[in-house]
C-alpha cells in the first residue's frame, strides 16, 4: 500500500491508499462530526454532517468525508463558514424529529443550531441506519430494516426474525443516537408477539 | 426463420424482404403508440381489418399498427401508403369511408386532413403539416413506418445495417472513435459525453463489463423514451449491441419502468426476434462477438433513473443511490464497469455508425450535436413529441411546431428538464436549445420534457408541485434531500395557501444551498431547482403571495375568490344550475350572487359563464365587494317590455 500525503486543517497528514478522509482525519486526531458513521460498518453517507471542503488542482468543492477517498496533495478544511452553515442546517432539520437527543444537542451547541427552527415532528428516528446496518453487516441477521421511502421512510423490526434473534442480542440499542430504536422495538414487541414475554427465554 | 450468419446473409435477407413487398401496394399505418391507443387507435385498427375483409380487399391492402409519430394531440393518426396521405383523429366510424374512398377510389377525404388554422390550407401529407415540417426527425421519423413487433419491418428500413457495418468493417476502437467524434452527449439528463463514458469502461481493467439501457423515464409529462421503446425497440437494441462491441461487453440490461407495459412487451419481443435471427447471442453475424440482453422491470421509483440507484436496483436491492465517489462506468453494476445510457442516446448510435460522425455533427450547436426529442405538453396547441436539431430556439419549438398557446392566452414560462429542471420565462424564448445553454439559464436539458405554461399558471404553485413530486420520490436516505425537501414543501405549500411569512424566501434559499451542496445524489442536489429558477424569474409572484396574500395568476385557491359582476350578470342561470355546492343565490331575472361561505372555489361558475357576459371574475389580494341589496337584483329586460 502506497502512502499518500495530504493536508488537513493546515496540518500535513499521512494516509494509506483506500482510506477515507474521515479515517485519515481521525487517525491524525482531527475531529469531524458524524451521526451515521460507525467504524465497524460500511460508510453510509446519509447524514452528510461530515461534509468538508476539499481543494484540489485549484478548485474547491464540498465532499462528505466518510466516503471520499484520500488523495495526494489535496487540501482539506474540516471547518469553514459554508461547512458550518450546512452542518447547522442539517442539525436543525434533524432536531425537528429528535429535539432532546443528547448527541444532537451537543452538536447543536457547537454549531449554534436552533432546535426550534423547524416545526417539531417527533419521530425520534433520524435515519442514520446504524441499527439496520449493524444488524445486517455485523450480526448478519437483518432483523431490523427500513421500510418505505422519502419522508415516509422508517425503521421496523421484522417480527419473524426479531422474535427469534432480538431477545438475546439488543446490541443495536446503545448505537442509536436518539433512543428511537428502543421505542420502535417496544412497539413491535407489543404488536407482534404479545404472548411472548421477555422473561420467557 | 434461420439465423443470419454473416453480413452478406443480412443483406440478402433484406433484399428478399423488400422483393416480397410491393411498394405500390396500399398500406394503412395506424399509430399504435400509447397516446393514440388511449384515444381509440385499437378500435380503429380492428375496424380497418374488419372493413377490408368486408370489402374483399384482404389480399390487396396491408394494415399496420405502428410506433408513435409524435402528433399525439390529433391522434389516432393514420397514414396511407404509398401516397402518404395523413388522416388525423380517425374514429372507427371514418373507417368504411377511408377504405371505399381513399383505398378503392384513390380519393382524399378532406375533413380528415390537417387544416392550418391561420391560412385555412389543408395538408395531405405528413410532411406538409407545420408540426412535422419544422422538425428534424432522424430518430422518431421511422416510427410510423414500422410495426414495432416486426423485426422484418425494421430490417426493411435498413435496420441492423449499422451493426453489420460495425462488426464486419470496424474495430471496436473505430466504433468508439466515431461516437466520440460525433460528440454524442447523454440524452437522459446530465449530458455527459457518451464516448468518454464508453472509453472509461473500455479501458477499465475488469474483464466483465455491462451495458445498460436506462428506460426508467419518470419525469412528469415526458414520454420520449416510451415512444422510442414502444415504437422502435430494435433501434435501441441495435445501438446497445454496437455500444457493447465498442466497450467489450457481452451482457446488457434494459431497465424499463413497469408502468410502460407496451414498452416492456415490445422490447421483449424485439430481443426474442433478434436472438432468433442471430443478432443477439453467440457469434453475432459470424463476427465472433457474443452479446445477450435481459429486461429488468423497475418497481416504481423515480430515483432509479439515477445511475447508481438504477444499478443497485438491478442488483436486486432497494433502489438507493450509492454514496461513493467512483464512476459507475468503472465500478458499476456488481462492482464492474458499466455503461448506462438513456434510450434515446442508444437510438442515436446506429445513425452515427451508418451515416458517420460528420453527418451527425452537422445538426446542432458547438457543444450540443445532433437532434433531441422533446415532449411538448401543457398549455400548448400541438401536444406531442417533437424531434428538433439542437440549437433551435424555444420560440420555434413552442410557436412554429407547437402552434403556440391555445385560447388566446399569453405565454408565461416553459419548464424544461423534468422536476429537477427549471422554468424559463418569456424574455428568454430566443434561447437556443442545448445542454449548456439551458443550464446557464438555470434550467437543464434533462431527458427532454417541456411543459408550457400560460398566464393562468402560478409559478409558486409550479415550484410547490415539483417539490411535492420530488419529496414523494426521494429515496429518503440523506438528510438534505429527505428533510430539506420536507421543509421546503411545507413552506411552499404555506405560501400558496396565504400562510407565507417574511423570511420564507431566505429560509428556502438556505435549504436550497444545503441540498445543492450536501445531498447525496443528483436528485437531491437538483431538488431546489424548481424553486430557485422560479424565484430567479418570478420573484414578484413570491412576494405578492407572501406580502399581499395575492396570487397574481389567480390560481391559488386559498388566495382567490370568485365574484359575479352585478353589472354584467344577465341572470342566465348557467352558473346557478352548475354550481356543485349550491353557493349561488339568484333566480330567473335575479342577478346572481356567490355565497362566499359556501363557495369551494372549484371554478365551475367561471367556466360556464357565457363568454358574451363574462360576469364571473376572480379576485385576489383584495376584499370581495359586498353583494348588492336584494331589491336591486331584479333585471328588467327592455326587449320583453315592448
Amino acid at each position: 500500500m502506497s502512502e499518500i500525503i495530504l493536508q488537513i486543517d493546515g496540518k500535513e497528514v499521512k494516509a494509506k491508499e483506500g482510506m477515507t478522509l474521515l479515517e485519515v482525519a481521525r487517525s491524525a486526531g482531527i475531529s469531524i462530526p458524524t451521526l451515521c458513521y460507525h467504524e465497524k460498518l460500511e460508510p453510509f453517507g446519509a447524514c452528510r454532517l461530515c461534509i468538508v471542503e476539499v481543494e484540489s488542482r485549484g478548485s474547491t468543492r464540498l465532499v462528505v468525508s466518510c466516503v471520499y477517498p484520500a488523495e495526494k496533495n489535496i487540501i482539506v478544511k474540516t471547518r469553514s463558514e459554508k461547512v458550518d452553515r450546512i452542518r447547522k442546517m442539517i442539525l436543525e432539520l434533524q432536531l425537528a424529529h429528535a429535539p432532546d437527543a443528547f448527541d444532537l444537542q451537543e452538536l447543536a451547541k457547537e454549531y449554534g443550531a436552533d432546535r426550534g427552527r423547524f416545526e417539531k415532528e417527533p419521530s425520534f428516528c433520524i435515519h442514520c441506519g446504524l441499527c439496520v446496518r449493524y444488524c445486517a453487516e455485523v450480526k448478519k441477521k437483518n432483523a431490523v430494516g427500513f421500510v418505505d421511502r422519502g419522508i415516509r421512510k422508517e425503521i421496523n423490526f421484522i417480527p419473524e426474525i426479531a422474535s427469534k434473534e432480538c431477545w438475546n442480542c439488543k446490541e443495536c440499542f446503545p448505537l442509536c443516537p436518539t433512543e428511537a430504536l428502543q421505542a420502535a422495538y417496544v412497539l413491535v414487541q407489543a404488536l407482534a408477539f404479545p404472548s411472548q414475554p421477555a422473561s420467557e427465554e | 426463420m434461420p439465423r443470419i450468419n454473416s453480413t452478406d446473409e443480412l443483406k440478402k435477407l433484406r433484399q428478399k424482404i423488400l422483393s416480397l413487398r410491393d411498394p405500390n401496394k396500399p398500406c394503412i399505418s395506424i399509430c399504435a403508440g400509447a397516446g393514440c391507443i388511449a384515444s381509440g387507435a385499437g378500435e380503429v385498427i380492428v375496424a380497418f381489418n374488419a372493413e377490408i375483409e368486408k370489402q374483399g380487399l384482404k389480399t390487396d391492402v396491408d394494415t399496420k399498427g405502428t410506433g408513435c409519430p409524435g402528433f399525439c394531440e390529433r391522434g389516432p393518426i393514420v397514414v396511407i401508403y404509398p401516397e402518404e396521405i395523413c388522416y388525423l383523429q380517425v374514429t372507427p366510424e371514418d373507417v368504411p369511408e377511408i377504405v371505399s374512398q381513399t383505398i378503392k377510389e384513390k380519393k382524399v377525404i378532406d375533413r380528415l386532413l390537417y387544416v392550418d388554422q391561420s391560412t385555412g390550407e389543408k395538408a395531405i401529407h405528413e410532411s406538409d403539416i407545420p408540426f412535422y415540417k419544422n422538425q428534424e426527425r432522424n430518430i422518431i421519423g421511422s416510427n410510423i413506418k414500422i410495426d414495432p413487433k416486426s423485426i422484418e419491418d425494421y430490417l426493411a428500413i435498413g435496420g441492423y445495417a449499422a451493426l453489420a457495418k460495425a462488426l464486419s468493417g470496424m474495430t471496436a476502437e473505430q466504433v468508439l472513435g466515431e461516437v466520440k467524434k460525433a460528440n454524442l452527449r447523454g440524452r437522459g439528463g446530465g449530458g455527459f459525453p457518451a464516448g468518454s463514458k464508453w472509453e472509461g469502461s473500455r479501458n477499465a481493467p475488469e474483464k466483465i463489463k455491462y451495458v445498460i439501457v436506462n428506460a426508467d423515464e419518470g419525469d412528469p409529462g415526458a414520454f420520449m423514451d416510451r415512444a422510442l421503446l414502444e415504437g422502435n425497440p430494435h433501434s435501441v437494441l441495435e445501438g446497445l449491441i454496437i455500444g457493447a462491441y465498442a466497450i467489450g461487453s457481452h451482457e446488457g440490461y434494459v431497465y424499463v419502468r413497469q408502468e410502460y407495459p407496451l414498452a416492456v412487451e415490445n422490447v421483449n419481443i424485439a430481443i426474442k426476434q433478434a436472438e432468433e435471427y442471430g443478432l443477439l447471442g453467440k457469434n453475432i453475424l459470424g463476427s465472433g462477438f457474443d452479446f445477450t440482453v435481459k429486461v429488468h422491470q423497475g418497481a416504481g421509483a423515480f430515483v432509479c433513473g439515477e445511475s447508481t440507484a438504477l444499478m443497485t436496483a438491478l442488483e436486486g436491492r432497494a433502489g438507493e443511490p450509492r454514496p461513493k465517489y467512483v464512476r459507475s462506468n468503472v465500478v458499476g453494476l456488481w462492482g464492474r464497469p458499466s455503461v448506462l445510457n438513456n434510450v434515446e442516446t442508444w437510438a442515436n448510435v446506429p445513425l452515427i455508425i451508418n451515416k458517420g460522425a460528420d453527418w451527425f455533427t452537422q445538426f446542432g450547436t458547438e457543444s450540443s450535436k445532433g437532434t433531441k426529442i422533446f415532449s411538448l405538453v401543457g398549455k400548448i396547441t400541438n401536444t406531442g413529441l417533437v424531434e428538433v436539431p439542437m440549437g433551435i430556439t424555444l420560440r420555434d419549438i413552442i410557436y412554429k411546431i407547437g402552434g403556440g398557446i391555445p385560447g388566446g392566452k399569453r405565454f408565461k414560462a416553459v419548464q424544461t428538464g423534468g422536476p429537477s429542471g427549471g422554468c424559463i420565462p418569456e424574455e428568454l424564448l430566443d434561447l437556443p436549445v442545448g445542454f449548456d445553454e439551458l443550464t446557464k439559464a438555470g434550467s437543464m436539458m434533462g431527458s427532454g420534457g417541456m411543459i408550457v405554461m400560460d398566464e393562468d399558471t402560478c409559478m409558486v404553485d409550479v415550484a410547490r408541485y415539483f417539490l411535492d413530486f420530488l419529496t414523494d420520490e426521494s429515496c429518503g436516505k440523506c438528510v438534505p434531500c429527505r428533510e430539506g425537501m420536507r421543509q421546503m414543501l411545507k413552506i411552499l405549500t404555506n405560501i400558496t395557501q396565504g400562510k407565507g411569512k417574511e423570511g420564507d424566501i431566505e429560509l428556502l434559499e438556505e435549504l436550497s444551498e444545503t441540498a445543492r451542496e450536501a445531498a447525496l445524489c443528483a436528485l437531491g442536489k437538483s431538488s431546489p431547482n424548481p424553486f430557485l429558477s422560479t424565484l430567479k424569474y418570478f420573484r414578484d409572484e413570491y412576494e405578492a403571495h407572501i406580502k399581499e396574500k395575492r396570487c397574481p395568476a389567480l390560481s391559488c385557491k386559498e388566495l382567490i375568490a370568485y365574484h359575479i359582476d352585478p353589472e354584467k350578470c344577465q341572470a342566465c342561470m348557467s352558473c346557478f344550475r352548475k354550481c356543485p355546492s349550491e353557493a349561488i343565490v339568484g333566480g330567473k331575472n335575479l342577478i346572481h350572487i356567490i355565497d362566499q361561505e359556501k363557495c369551494t372555489k372549484c371554478g365551475t361558475c367561471f367556466e360556464v359563464c357565457p363568454p358574451r357576459f363574462r360576469a364571473v371574475t376572480k379576485i385576489s389580494g383584495e376584499p370581495v365587494p359586498p353583494p348588492i341589496p336584494e331589491e336591486a337584483r331584479t333585471i328588467v329586460r327592455e326587449s320583453k317590455q315592448k
